[in-house]
């Protein structure tokens, strides 16, 4: 203050320089002293408030220890009931998603059993696939089979139709052209075909109506009367019997034999039965005759007697044909 | 048209039966030939007096009275009508019970042509009591009978269940299925028409056609010489298989697929649509009946069926079944995309569409493509595809590969060396739709060098 006083050079002012420093001088050091005390102050009510937050904490801490000592147990309990529910949730959820898996895999979505499903499927189908072509193959071949035989049976019915081309002995025919080595094939299937001969052939519907006469025993009334064929109709060639003769043997009534006229139960019968064993043993027939069988044929041959006997052999005629025919002249009928 | 239909009316009331005869057989001439002439005939009132005294006549008058009346019925149904109300019923059911066989073909002949055009008539067939006498005549020796009375069957019960149950419980089924095993081809396609007539139309009348042990035999239908056996085969299959899973599982279980395919691979035509549309069905119900479709090698058939025919329906078809199978899994989806069948029908797809009139057709393939797509995740077959697609499938594939390609860095790989990447910039998209979105997702797979 005393520096700065003695810088001024006027002596008048000389007081009032100082009392102002001084009257700064106090004013400064009433402010730092206000301050100062200020601050003290509020450090002392600071630590006043702080001091009552510790004490309101420490009776809080307290009282609430004391709340939960007495309560204690429930908490425990109930605490260590959510955690025991929370385990077997989780428990519970493992088993169940393991289960579900498991299910679905085996039961629902079972992915072997569908792989094996699918490869029985197509086995099944490979099966399948080769039996429907073996019958398709079986049908074409009966198809060719029937076509085949249709284009014999028309190739053999042109034979038979133009048999008047086979070649004789002086005029070679078409197909054995003599510039051949061997004869066409068309040539040999006309000499084994039988000519072909447009005869009518009548039907019988009168066949048809005897049909309808299943059990009779005498023939039909209208035989002899002769509607049968048409009158105009070519008489065949040959040694045919007349139709009414014919049926007549045809519908020849039955004439049962004495044995066979009498009933099983006849005392007739009855007392037959007893010998019929011995019959059995004591056949008079060795040779049991065989009406349709070629027994007589080949076993029972006819031996010629010695005078109808010719020089190469038996002579036929008398036995075999008593006619003057020449049967190996007949064509229509080879 | 020169009054000769009224020459002939007294003619038919002459004392000398062949001189009736030979009437009733030009009647039945002129009706068959031209609708006008059966008009005509039926105007000028002969049919009363034609059927008036049929009971005491003999065969050959009954079989031209039959003759007359399926010339008039087979015009038109009114023609029908008007024989019916004649009462012609009623004498041709006393046709039916005549020894002769063709008296009783001549009827039931008349029977079919009258039964064909409407539920109506049909019952009226029905309810003069002709069910039980044709289930007789099918039993009859004779081939020519045997295929009439099936044809007959088969119209009748064509129209509603009702009728078609009324022929099952004559006892029909078991005669028609025994049938099956006889070599005529035409009654061969008589008969099975027949049985799929009746199958189709409700669950309980397919299972008692199954019952009847049609399954394996129809299968040897299906290998047939002729055209039509194989058709109605087929049918008569896909009748079968349509209603539930279980039936078509019983169709797969006795490799009827396998047929059915063999059968689609021999034929061409209209023929192949029925086993084409069978396939469908039985891929439509479930998963493994589907796969069973694949594993028979069911894929390649159907591709060569789109590319090969030329009708328009039997591709929408094929179109149909194709994503029919495609359409359930991944799996499924890859085997119909690895027979290269999506190019095919994107490119059907594209022309259809340019032509106004095939709009119905054009939705077909459009969802057949848009199932199978869905579901594919084969990229190598979606490559081509966006390349050429308009742009309502283009948002489908594109949704494909942005399902794929986050997971997956060799396609990434792929996606970027074929000029996918490229192809996915040049398309524009609103900001904010679901386009927009699969390209954001696409081009969050790369680096950002790349996308620019």
């Amino acid at each position: 203050v005393f520096a700065l006083v003695l810088h001024y050079r006027a002596e008048k002012y000389y007081y009032f320089y100082i009392f102002r420093a001084i009257d700064e001088d106090r004013k400064l050091k009433y402010n730092a002293i206000v301050k100062i005390q200020r601050w003290f102050r509020a450090c002392r009510v600071r630590a006043y408030l702080r001091h009552l937050s510790k004490m309101t904490i420490l009776i809080q801490k307290w009282w609430r220890g004391y709340l939960r000592r007495k309560h204690f147990r429930e908490i425990v309990e109930r605490a260590y009931f959510i955690k025991k529910l929370k385990f077997y949730n989780e428990m519970a959820v493992r088993i169940q998603k393991i289960w579900r898996g498991y299910y679905v895999r085996k039961y629902i979505h079972n992915f072997y059993a569908l792989k094996k499903y699918l490869e029985a499927v197509s086995v099944n189908n490979e099966l399948v696939r080769s039996e429907l072509q073996e019958y398709a193959e079986m049908r074409e071949d009966e198809e060719k089979i029937k076509d085949l035989e249709k284009k014999e049976k028309e190739k053999k019915y042109q034979a038979r139709k133009m048999h008047y081309l086979l070649s004789t002995k002086k005029i070679p025919g078409i197909y054995n052209s003599p510039f051949r080595k061997a004869p066409d094939p068309m040539e040999l299937l006309i000499r084994n075909s039988k000519p072909l001969t447009h005869r009518k052939q009548v039907k019988s519907s009168f066949a048809d109506e005897l049909y309808d006469w299943p059990t009779c025993k005498k023939p039909p009334a209208f035989v002899s009367s002769l509607p049968l064929l048409p009158p105009d109709r070519q008489k065949p060639q040959g040694p045919f019997r007349h139709p009414a003769e014919v049926l007549q043997q045809r519908y020849k009534p039955l004439e049962p034999t004495l044995r066979v006229r009498e009933s099983m139960n006849s005392p007739a019968a009855k007392t037959r039965a007893g010998t019929r064993g011995e019959e059995w043993k004591n056949p008079i027939h060795d040779n049991e005759f065989l009406q349709f069988s070629s027994y007589h044929k080949n076993y029972e041959k006819y031996e010629p007697s010695l005078r109808r006997s010719g020089k190469y052999g038996q002579e036929a005629y008398g036995t075999k044909h008593f006619r003057e025919v020449y049967p190996e002249k007949w064509i229509a009928d080879k | 048209n020169s009054g000769v239909v009224c020459l002939l009316r007294p003619l038919l009331l002459d004392i000398v039966p062949s001189i009736r005869q030979t009437t009733a057989l030009a009647l039945g001439r002129l009706a068959d030939y031209d609708v006008e002439l059966a008009e005509a005939v039926v105007k000028a009132g002969i049919l009363p007096q034609l059927i008036c005294a049929l009971p005491e006549e003999n065969r050959y008058y009954k079989k031209a009275a039959a003759f007359v009346l399926r010339a008039i019925a087979k015009h038109s149904p009114q023609l029908a009508q008007a024989v019916v109300h004649c009462g012609a019923l009623e004498m041709l059911v006393i046709c039916l019970e005549d020894f002769d066989p063709g008296v009783k073909e001549g009827a039931t002949w008349a029977f079919g042509y009258i039964a064909r055009h409407n539920p109506e008539l049909s019952q009226a067939v029905v309810d003069a009591g002709a069910v039980p006498l044709l289930v007789l005549c099918i039993q009859e020796p004779e081939i020519a009978l045997k295929r009439i009375a099936a044809s007959t069957l088969s119209d009748i019960s064509k129209h509603s269940p009702e009728l078609a149950q009324t022929v099952v419980d004559a006892g029909a089924i078991g005669h028609l299925a025994h049938m099956i095993l006889n070599p005529d081809a035409k009654l061969k396609r008589q008969v099975l028409s027949a049985l799929s007539q009746i199958a189709k139309h409700s669950v309980d009348l397919a299972e008692l056609v199954v019952e009847a042990e049609i399954f394996p035999v129809v299968l040897t239908c299906l290998k047939d010489s002729d055209e039509y056996v194989k058709k109605n085969g087929a049918t008569l299959i896909r009748e079968i298989a349509k209603h539930t899973p279980e039936l078509s599982q019983l169709v797969v279980n006795s490799g009827g697929v396998a047929a059915v395919i063999d059968c689609i691979g021999s034929c061409r035509g209209t023929v192949r649509l029925p086993g084409i549309m069978t396939l469908g069905y039985v891929a439509a119900h479930s998963e493994n009946l589907s796969m069973a479709v694949i594993v028979s090698k069911g894929i390649q058939p159907l591709s060569i069926c789109l590319i090969e025919e030329h009708e328009d329906h039997i591709k929408a078809a094929a179109a149909w079944a194709l994503g029919q199978i495609g359409r359930h899994t991944t799996e499924h989806a890859r085997h119909v995309a690895v027979a290269n069948v999506l190019p095919t029908l994107l490119d059907i797809y594209v022309d259809t569409r340019s032509s106004e009139d095939l709009k119905m057709k054009a939705s077909r393939f459009l969802k057949a493509l848009k199932n199978i797509l869905q579901k594919c995740t084969y990229l190598p077959a979606l490559e081509p595809l966006l390349h050429e697609a308009p742009p309502n499938i283009m948002k489908h594939i594109i949704g494909q590969f942005s399902k794929v390609l986050p997971h997956d860095s060799k396609a990434r790989r792929l996606f970027v060396t074929t000029g996918g990447l490229k192809k996915v910039q040049e398309i524009k998209a609103e900001p904010g739709s679901l386009l927009q979105e699969y390209i954001n997702t696409i081009n969050n797979c790369y680096p950002e060098e790349i996308v620019r």
